[in-house]
This record gives structure tokens, C-alpha cells and sequence, in this order.
């Protein structure tokens, strides 16, 4: 469904990310884990075409994303829930949600279902949609962010950091949401520090390193690896 | 009551200057929301409004008109003609800087260019040929503009991989002081520093409405004190009113101003959102110059002030004030400022001060940076560094 291939970025003099190669098939959920700075938001930054690589190629089904601006690619139906939430502080919790819907055409009814089925998905939302975005909870901003990014029906959802900053048991209820949403038909590239809630939702995963992808497996195999214990496990 | 009576008349003069600084302050503050820096072409843009304006009403296809219509299509070709031209700088110098310069831009550039060669050699070739020369004109036009456009179009692409788009705000802040200074000089060679003065009959000088506050009896004579308006002042006043809350809903409550306001709280998280940004600062160009292009003829062929091409300037900067004071980036802020800086400037104009009255902006600019740099309805945010 999406294929990266041997993509190279530069911020500046800064070889961002070194020939990276990556792909994520329909129906998945494929993590990306790695520590600060190695790179992984840069990865997906690129996908979303918000960073323009220097080499390489992007596909995404028959289409060619490299030369995109964002806006076409999330017309494609790939959508981002970027690093920090980045919700719109000051419009509401609906107006947020509306913006998710910006690319698509549709009528009042279908946008009510939309939003309805966001409200389910995260009850929340619901009690706060009158209030500013910026006034709501941590926690809260990232359902808003997720709620959002889905509101343009995406068949890939890219996750950027969606654990960073929460309470550990928000971070399970936001990724089980993550399984509902992959197991309700959209591919999820998840992009996160907390591998090891990352890697027990994940089918398979990539680890990146200083711009490299090191290793790439099943999910559960890199579980059991002693490499990723060591380095991202905690031992 | 001598002092009441003109305390009461400057106001109403004070607040149809500030509704003509209203409508200029935001097409700053909305390209500041949107970019992040100041359009300083902005004020000529309303210059040329104020000139399309001079030139639609003298024009005699526009005289048959009763008053009403000479101004309502007056007032639409000075909207017009602004957007496009707001839309035009933007496509021409703004968008390049941003983006890096790409074969898309060549366009624009060519039709900058063609109307250079139109003009020196349509008049060379026109001297000494036997067609008509508005025919010469066109062809020299139409021709350059296809070479043009295609010799941009292949030496652009090919430049496009050498040149970086520069994110630095400065670059695009002193670009913008070049347009501005473009333009202020093209209007000189164009319409000459000659003061022009016109008014629109009918509506401005017929129409006088007086209301009185009060009455008084002072010894056996009956006193009034109020104010006059005249046509021209309450036509200003509707126009910014009905203006202004068109673009107030158009913000507030539509796809696209919702857009609009995304992209000025985050482009990045708006771009995501599948929002096309360069279609939306597009936009606040030619929303912002439209009403420019209003604020143009309302204030110099309604109200019948004298002007030549220097005047984007001094309102420029002055509106470029009431911005700042209300707030940079806040729309709301832009009228507040606006009517502000009006009835301050018209107070002064009517006291014994009154030779202070185009410093007085000034002086207000200074206290507002002092006390509260984020404006009366600014967020004050700090930029993080």
C-alpha cells in the first residue's frame, strides 16, 4: 500500500534520514520505533510531504507521492496525526473535527455520522465539542488529533508520538482505540518512543537509528530480540 | 457648548476615518495571520484603488449612470482591480520567496514583463507602422507574453533544483518594501504627482441629516447641539459596516474562513488537514486588496479628499497602526484599531494640536509597543526562540 524506497533527506548540512526503505501493507499495523532524534518523524513528515526529500522514491497505491503538496496526498487518503497534537487551540472541538473533513464534499447528514462515530470512538469528545481546543487536557487533544485525522476517512493513518505526555492508562485507551480503528479497515503507521506498547499492537515494526533503518521484523520477534530489549525495552 | 458641539462632530468625522483605516488595517492583519509578515505594498494597492476610482467616474461611459449605480460599479471595479493586483504581487514576488521559484511562477512573471515591453516597444513599433495602435499594443502584448511564458516556463524548471525558498521573514518583509516602492513609482510615471480631487455627485453633497442630542434655551435663543452628517459620511459608514460584516461571517462561519484560520494557527497542521495553503494566502491577498481597493474610493471619491500617488504611504502606515494597536492578526482588532485611530486623529485635527494631527498616530504606535505589545485584542504570545 505505501512503499519508501531508499529515501534520503537533508535538513540543511544534516543527513536526516540515509536511504531509507520501508513498507506497509493493507490492513497492518507497522510501528516505528527508535529514540529521539533518529529520525522517525522526519519519516513520516516526508510521507505527508510536509519535509521534500532530496532522493528516493514514495508510492502510495499507483500514485507517486514525492512531488505532492500535503493537501494532495491527504486527498489520496493519507492522513497524519502530527508530533505535540497540534490541534487548532482556539476553534472548537467541532470546528477542529470539521477541518478533518476539509477535503471531502459532503453533505450535513453524512458529516453528522462522521462526527457521531468519532463521538463513539472517543466519548470525550462529545461532552467537550462546544468547548476551545486549546483548553482541553492533554489526553484530550490527542483523541481530538486522532478524532480529526480521521474525519478525512483515511485508508492510511499515520500516528505521530500519539502516547507522548500521557497518563499510563490514557496511553492504553488510546492504543486500543488504535487496534478498533486498524480492525475497522485503515492501515496504521505508528510512529513511537513507548515501544513496548507499540510493538504488543503491532503486526510488524522497523527500528530506526540516526537515520537508519537497523531492523526490521515481525512485531512480536523484535519483542524478543535482545538487541531491542536492551535498547528500547528496558532490558 | 460651543466645545461639546465639536466634541460631538469630530467623533462622527473621527469614526468615518476610522471605518476608511478599518477596512485597510485588515488586509494587513490578515496577511500577517496567514505569513507572518507585513504586506508594506498593502497601502499602494490603495493607491491604485483610489485611482481606478478617479478614473471610473470621470470616465463618461460611467456618467449616463444615476449616482447610486455610478458608485456601485465604481466601487466594484475598484474591488476588483485591487484583488487582482493583491492577488498579482503575491504571485509574483510573494510566492517564489516562499516556495522556491518553480516553473508555476512563470505566469505571473511573463505578464509582468509583457506589459514592460508593451509599453516601450508597442510604442517604438507603433511610431512607425501604418495599423492602429491599440492593435500594435495588443499584438506586442499577447506575443510577448506567450514567448515569455514559455521562456520562463523552461529556464524556471530548470533553475528550480539550484534555488532554495527562503523561509527567512525578513527577505519577504523587505521584497514587500521593494513592491511598494514599485508600485508607488510605476503610479507616478503613470498618473503623475498631480492632486487629484473628485467627488461623486448626487450621494455625497444633496443628502444632509442633522440630529440634534439636545436643546437649550440661552437667554431667548433656542440653541442646538448635534451633529451634520453628510451623504458622503453615511455612505462611507454603511459601506464599511456592510463590508466589514460580510467578511466577519465569511471568517467566522464558512469552509473557507475556517480554512483561513487554520492555516493561520498552524500551516503545517492545516496542511494536513488537506488544505491547500497557497490557495488560501492567495485568498487573504485578494480578500485584504478588495477592501483596500474600498477603503480607496470611499475615502477619496465619496468623501472627496485630494490625493496622488503618494498617498499609500502616509495611509498605509497609518492603518498599518490602527493594525498593530488592535492587534496584529485579529480582524476584530483591525476595526477597533481602526475607529481608534480615526477619532484620535480627528480630535487632534479639531483642537488647538491640530498640526500634530498626522503624528498623533505615531505617538499612539509608541505607547501601544511600550504597554501592551500584542495589541488590544492581540494574544501577546511570546515567540519562542
Amino acid at each position: 500500500m505505501l512503499k519508501v524506497v531508499d529515501l534520503n533527506v537533508y535538513y540543511g548540512a544534516i543527513h536526516a534520514l540515509k536511504s531509507v526503505s520501508l513498507e506497509v501493507n493493507q490492513g497492518e499495523i507497522v510501528t516505528l520505533i527508535g529514540a529521539n532524534g533518529a529520525g522517525k518523524s522526519t519519516l513520516i513528515r516526508t510521507i505527508s510531504g510536509l519535509v521534500k526529500s532530496a532522493s528516493g522514491e514514495m508510492w502510495y497505491a499507483q500514485s507517486r507521492l514525492d512531488s505532492l503538496a500535503p493537501h494532495q496526498i491527504v486527498k489520496l487518503g493519507v492522513s497524519q496525526s502530527p508530533e505535540g497534537r497540534r490541534v487548532f487551540r482556539t476553534m472548537s472541538v467541532h470546528d477542529n473535527l470539521l477541518m478533518g473533513a476539509y477535503t471531502r464534499k459532503i453533505d450535513r447528514a453524512t458529516l453528522h455520522a462522521d462526527m457521531d462515530e468519532m463521538f463513539t470512538l472517543f466519548p470525550r469528545l462529545k461532552e467537550r465539542e462546544k468547548q476551545q481546543a486549546g483548553t482541553l487536557s492533554g489526553g484530550e487533544q490527542q483523541m481530538l488529533a486522532i478524532a480529526r485525522a480521521l474525519m478525512s476517512k483515511p485508508r492510511l493513518l499515520m500516528l505521530d508520538e500519539p502516547s507522548l505526555g500521557l497518563a499510563p492508562f490514557l496511553v492504553q485507551t488510546i492504543f486500543s482505540v488504535i487496534q478498533n480503528i486498524n480492525r475497522a479497515g485503515v492501515t496504521i503507521l505508528l510512529v513511537e518512543q513507548n515501544a513496548h506498547q507499540a510493538l504488543r499492537i503491532a503486526h510488524r515494526a522497523y527500528v530506526l537509528e540516526t537515520g537508519c533503518i537497523t531492523l526490521t521484523d515481525e512485531a512480536s520477534k523484535l519483542m524478543e530480540n535482545d538487541a531491542v530489549r536492551q535498547a528500547y525495552l528496558g532490558g | 457648548m460651543e466645545a461639546l458641539q465639536n466634541l460631538l462632530q469630530q467623533t462622527v468625522n473621527g469614526i468615518q476615518l476610522g471605518s476608511v483605516y478599518a477596512l485597510i488595517a485588515v488586509g494587513y492583519t490578515m496577511v500577517y495571520g496567514v505569513l507572518q509578515f507585513i504586506n508594506f505594498a498593502h497601502g499602494d494597492v490603495y493607491m491604485v484603488g483610489a485611482y481606478i476610482g478617479f478614473f471610473a467616474i470621470t470616465a463618461t461611459f460611467l456618467s449616463h449612470f444615476p449616482p447610486v449605480m455610478q458608485g456601485s460599479i465604481t466601487l466594484l471595479l475598484c474591488m476588483t482591480g485591487c484583488a487582482l493586483l493583491g492577488n498579482f504581487i503575491e504571485r509574483l514576488a510573494y510566492r517564489p520567496l516562499r516556495n522556491g521559484l518553480s516553473g508555476r511562477d512563470a505566469f505571473p512573471w511573463a505578464l509582468f514583463w509583457s506589459l514592460y515591453v508593451m509599453l516601450f516597444l508597442g510604442k517604438w513599433l507603433s511610431s512607425r507602422s501604418v495599423l492602429p495602435a491599440w492593435i500594435v499594443f495588443t499584438v506586442t502584448f499577447f506575443v510577448s507574453l506567450v514567448s515569455l511564458s514559455a521562456l520562463f516556463k523552461l529556464s524556471f524548471s530548470k533553475l528550480s533544483k539550484h534555488l532554495k525558498p527562503s523561509s527567512d521573514r525578513l527577505t519577504a518583509l523587505i521584497t514587500a518594501i521593494g513592491i511598494s516602492f514599485l508600485l508607488e513609482n510605476q503610479g507616478v510615471a503613470l498618473f503623475t504627482t498631480t492632486p487629484r480631487q473628485i467627488q461623486l455627485k448626487g450621494i455625497a453633497n444633496d443628502i444632509h441629516l442633522r440630529l440634534s442630542a439636545f436643546k437649550y434655551y440661552s437667554g431667548n435663543k433656542l440653541h442646538v447641539v448635534g451633529v451634520r452628517i453628510s451623504g458622503g459620511e453615511i455612505t462611507v459608514l454603511a459601506a464599511a459596516i456592510i463590508l466589514m460584516s460580510f467578511l466577519i461571517y465569511l471568517v467566522g462561519h464558512t469552509r473557507t474562513g475556517r480554512a483561513i484560520r487554520a492555516v493561520s494557527l498552524d500551516k503545517d497542521a492545516a496542511a494536513l488537514m488537506g488544505i491547500p495553503a497557497d490557495k488560501i494566502i492567495g485568498l487573504t491577498f485578494i480578500i485584504g486588496s478588495s477592501l483596500a481597493g474600498a477603503a480607496g474610493f470611499l475615502n477619496h471619491e465619496v468623501s472627496g479628499i485630494s490625493f496622488d500617488s503618494n498617498i499609500g504611504i502616509a495611509l498605509g502606515l497609518k492603518a498599518f497602526v490602527a493594525a498593530v494597536l488592535g492587534g496584529i492578526g485579529s480582524i476584530e482588532g483591525a476595526v477597533v484599531g481602526g475607529l481608534l485611530m480615526g477619532v484620535a486623529e480627528s480630535f487632534t485635527g479639531g483642537s488647538v494640536l491640530s498640526s500634530l494631527k498626522d503624528a498623533v498616530s505615531f505617538v499612539i504606535l509608541i505607547a501601544i509597543l511600550l504597554l501592551r505589545p500584542g495589541g488590544i485584542l492581540g494574544s501577546n504570545v511570546q515567540e519562542k526562540v
